[in-house]
């Protein structure tokens, strides 16, 4: 427990904490000499509590010592190129590491964290749901200044926010951990802007958990004005939160970026880099280039409320509709960010299930790339009800339709691959194969959105919360598993449990097609989204009893996941070889990774996914006296 | 060969059950106007072509699994093939068709739904948190339930006093925003007569989802016995404050039962001692009401955000509120 108390987590913590009451004490100093009021409802005043988590943020990150390298720097004093991590054990994932594959693991670790969290606030929010009229959530409940129904708005719009910073955490995982692995680097470019990435997802995180206990917000996780400028302090804290986290995703993009476009093995050109690759190149594009449009929205409304900029407001010549195109900038492009590099994990992995070469690699690379590109040009189809200029929604119509297209690309091609193979199915394969079907029923929900008559009726209802629901679970919460399943050894030398895996597997997969089908079902039927309580007279009681069920399964097996998780670090059988019997560098050298990696280094002489051809290699390791770092 | 022969087959039954099991399931509530038999002719078609490429992916990946799964102690790799560009360039192709298809097909559903009728009576609406007002210019008439006759159509013409809402009503299959500071559009031609709901359909704070209101569409006849009723005055000071208190939206925020919401509940208020914010406690009297609803911040109730916006009523109307409000004991 002390050494806990020592760590950079706790640290990190202990500061923010600090730099929240110096910031704020800051601002209502100022205030008590202008003679303006000091104190409000949740004691500090709104513009002390922005200052207040802006300098907890700071403090945070000095606080953790994750720039003090750059500090160092700055004031001339040299440091190692490499720092060896001086931690063992657990005691190694709650300070800071340079390590690429720590701080893979920070961000799979923070993920889940984060993903139970939100998976929290949903099961309290579908409790509620179960039946219509008020049950727990009801006008006379005061908690954190909120009565049930702004409660539940508070909880649902964080369950979103909170699921999109796991999601985006969770991506940045995987890709920290895989792709330095992937293209035989040591590590990934910048190490230690690497680990600025991770560690200010933290303080991000706590600023929207603080959002929930100063008043919340009501608004969605979308934030539109002019609600978002009415709504309570938590607003504020919610605003903060995102553009604190979206600085992780840039960051993290283009470390991403350079890593892949510098350090890539020798003889690895472009059409030779395993897909996943790809995928984690065409998803640090458009982090690195659209995350600025939300931070810049959300900006925007911070300042409408704190300095009475009235960009949103139409009583001073502002225009909330203009809000919504910023947001959607970003927001949906933000949807390929968090569906691409599970597409590429599921690509990665089918051809050693199926032992056979991927279908079409560069067609299924190049439909990444387009994705990317479509993604940015279709954002307005979240507007088609807005009140924007009608003859808009046609050309964005055509435009989304797009879409189809790259996203039929993949799928065809993962059949062709799976087609004539020799399919085994460890859990890793069966969460790669149900992400295919449950992204195929999210894309093939889609279209119907896209047309703008058929959307009229669609948008804000549960047939968009199911849309989207089976896109997210497709594209990321599927792969992500099944690559936290496929990986895991290489991390732990031991494997996780398989039959604990499957029950993990049954369990989840059948509850959720359920929930979804059913969330599809009502919406269609009228049901809207954002509300705390539905008309009796609608008949859909039965309807959400069966979804909260299905809730519930699923988050029994992600608590028997995590188990099977945290257990297998320590108790697992031991698996040190090339577990899955992959052509992949990272399996040709025993689990689990040493710290720098590669000791031999590796060149590329063949094709990734040649299974099936005798006598063609991917990867030679050379011999010793070529160089020891290429 | 046999494969593919036998994989086509199975696609074609899949897909037809899952058409059928679909629309057999009845997918949309009733079709209530003109547009929404425009809307579900499309997404017919939708669920005709998702039918499809589902099965077109899912049955040949369950057959691979079923057919092309390693059996017990078989060794060796699958059928070595990297790809095959003319079947990519096919399956780009065309889904580029049905796309373009679709997006037609899309376009002319929308012109349809938005054709003028140059007779459309108007009939405003104002969304405000967290209640509905329709304003029939033509007939001098104000309500909170919007009436509508059968097969003619209307032009809402709707505002937002504060912020975003959406007008949506399940069986007209169309929704449309309210915006602060803009006029928006909705066009609807009613096809069934009927007792409806508009439900808004975008967050707009606490009461969200109670903020309903009937719509009731009815025959020609049927809608000018209403509007005259409707413009007799109610004799009874108490039946005419009931009837403002809904058209003025204040039950979105006030109950008259006793349980809470953004404002104070009115059972039980007249005549009571309440508490304000600055610790002082007043009378509910006929003035104090009064000024709570023309200037309602000038005395908060503790506990209560002062949030409430001032109403310009006529004397006679603010009495009867009040005499409304007295009979809620």
């Amino acid at each position: 427990m002390k050494r806990f108390f020592s760590s950079a987590l706790a640290r990190g913590l202990f500061w923010q904490f600090v730099g929240t009451l110096v910031g704020a004490g800051l601002i209502t100093g100022i205030r008590a000499l202008m003679g303006l009021s000091v104190t409000d409802k949740f004691f500090f005043t709104e513009p002390a509590w922005v200052l207040g988590g802006f300098f907890g943020v700071l403090f945070f990150m000095v606080g953790t010592g994750v720039t003090d390298d750059w500090i160092k720097w700055a004031r001339g004093i040299d440091t190692p190129d490499h720092h060896e991590d001086r931690f063992e054990g657990w005691e190694k994932y709650v300070n800071v590491s340079l390590d690429h594959k720590v701080i893979g693991a920070q961000y799979a670790i923070t993920s889940l964290a984060l993903i139970c969290i939100g998976g929290l606030f949903a099961l309290i929010f579908r409790v509620e749901l179960a039946q219509s009229q008020l049950q727990f959530l009801t006008t006379d409940l005061n908690l954190f200044g909120q009565n049930g129904p702004q409660l539940y708005n508070t909880l649902m719009s964080l369950h979103g926010m909170i699921m999109i910073v796991s999601i985006l955490l969770g991506i940045a995982g995987m890709i920290n951990y895989i792709v330095p692995l992937l293209l035989g680097a040591q590590d990934m470019s910048f190490p230690r802007l690497n680990a600025f990435s991770y560690w200010i997802a933290v303080p991000a995180a706590v600023l929207l958990l603080m959002s929930l206990v100063l008043g919340g917000f009501d608004t969605g996780w979308t934030g539109y004005p002019p609600l978002s400028a009415r709504a309570p302090v938590g607003m504020q804290m919610f605003f903060l939160g995102v553009f604190t986290a979206g600085w992780s995703s840039i960051l993290g993009a283009l470390n991403t970026i350079v890593t892949v476009v510098r350090m890539r093995a020798k003889g690895m050109t472009a059409f030779k880099m395993p897909i996943f690759v790809w995928s984690a190149v065409a998803t640090s594009i458009i982090a690195l280039t659209a995350t600025q449009l939300i931070g810049l929205s959300f900006q925007l409304v911070m300042f409408q409320r704190l300095f009475g900029m009235g960009f949103f407001d139409p009583a001073k010549g502002g225009n909330p509709i203009l809000f919504q195109h910023l947001f959607w900038f970003y927001s949906h492009p933000a949807v390929y960010v968090f569906i691409l590099p599970g597409l590429g994990i599921i690509s990665e992995l089918l051809p050693v299930f199926v032992r056979k070469p991927l279908f079409g690699y560069r067609w299924i690379a190049m439909s990444s790339m387009a994705i990317a590109l479509v993604g940015f040009l279709v954002w307005a189809h979240h507007m088609f009800t807005s009140g924007m200029n009608e003859y808009l929604r046609v050309p964005f119509m055509y435009s989304t339709l797009l879409v189809a297209i790259p996203t039929g690309v993949k799928f065809f091609s993962w059949i062709a691959t799976i087609w004539g193979g020799k399919i085994t199915t460890p859990t890793p394969m069966l969460f790669v194969l149900a992400g295919i079907v449950v992204f195929l029923m999210g894309g093939l929900s889609g279209p119907p959105n896209a047309t703008v008559s058929v959307d009229l009726h669609l948008h804000d209802t549960y047939f968009i919360v199911g849309h989207f629901h089976d896109t997210i679970f497709g594209g990321f919460v599927f792969p992500f598993f099944a690559a936290l399943y496929y990986w895991f050894p290489k991390a732990t030398g031991r494997r996780m449990n398989e039959t604990l895996g499957k029950i993990h597997f049954w369990l989840m997969t059948p509850s959720f097609l359920v929930l979804t089908l059913g969330m599809m079902r009502i919406g269609l039927l009228g049901m809207r989204r954002r509300i705390v309580d539905y008309d009796p007279a609608m008949g859909f009681d039965s309807t959400h009893m069966v979804l909260t069920i299905a809730g519930f399964l699923i988050a029994l097996s992600v608590l028997i996941f995590l188990y099977n998780f945290f257990n297998s670090i320590k108790n697992g059988e031991k698996a040190e070889g090339n577990l899955w019997n992959s052509r992949s560098p990272e399996w040709q050298v025993p689990s689990p990774m040493p710290a720098h990696n590669y000791e031999i280094p590796f060149e590329v002489v063949g094709e990734p996914y040649d299974y099936g051809l005798a006598d063609a290699p991917y990867t030679k390791f050379m011999k010793p006296e070529t160089g020891k770092h290429n | 060969m046999r494969h593919f022969i036998t994989v086509g087959i199975l696609v074609l039954i899949a897909a037809a059950l899952t058409y059928f099991g679909l629309t057999a399931a009845g997918l949309m509530p009733v079709e209530a106007s003109v547009q929404s038999i425009s809307i579900d002719w499309l997404f017919n078609y939708e669920v005709m072509a998702i039918s499809f490429l589902f099965a077109l992916i899912v049955v040949p990946l369950f057959y691979s699994l079923v057919v092309f799964r390693r059996r017990k102690g078989e060794t060796g790799e699958g059928q070595y093939f990297e790809g095959n560009t003319p079947l990519e360039i096919g399956w780009t192709i065309a889904p580029l068709f049905i796309v373009i298809a679709f997006a037609y097909m899309g376009s002319y559903s929308l012109s349809d739904i938005r054709r003028v009728d140059p007779n459309a009576t108007e009939i405003k609406v104002t969304g405000s948190q967290w209640a509905w007002k329709f304003e029939y210019p033509n007939y001098g008439v104000t309500s909170n339930e919007l009436h509508l006759i059968v097969n003619q159509q209307v032009n809402l013409k709707m505002e937002s006093t504060d912020v975003l809402h959406s007008f949506f009503v399940p069986e007209f299959r169309m929704k449309q925003d309210l915006v602060p500071g803009r006029v928006t559009e909705y066009r609807v031609t009613p096809s069934l007569i009927g007792s409806y709901k508009v439900r808004c359909a975008e967050i707009c704070g606490t009461s969200h989802a109670y903020m309903e209101a009937p719509v009731i569409v009815t025959s020609a006849k049927d809608f000018d016995a209403w509007i005259k009723t409707q413009n007799a005055p109610a004799a009874d000071p108490v039946a005419n404050g009931k009837k403002l208190v809904a058209n003025n939206g204040c039950l979105g925020c006030h109950t008259v039962d006793g349980s809470k919401l953004v404002g104070p509940t009115w059972k039980g208020l007249y005549g009571s001692q309440v508490l304000l914010a600055d610790g002082s406690t007043v009378t509910a009297d006929d003035a104090y009401l009064k000024e709570s609803i023309t200037n309602p911040t000038a005395k908060v109730v503790k506990d209560y955000p002062p949030v409430m916006p001032p109403f310009a009523l006529k004397d006679q109307e603010i009495a009867d509120i009040i005499a409304y409000i007295a009979t809620l004991k």
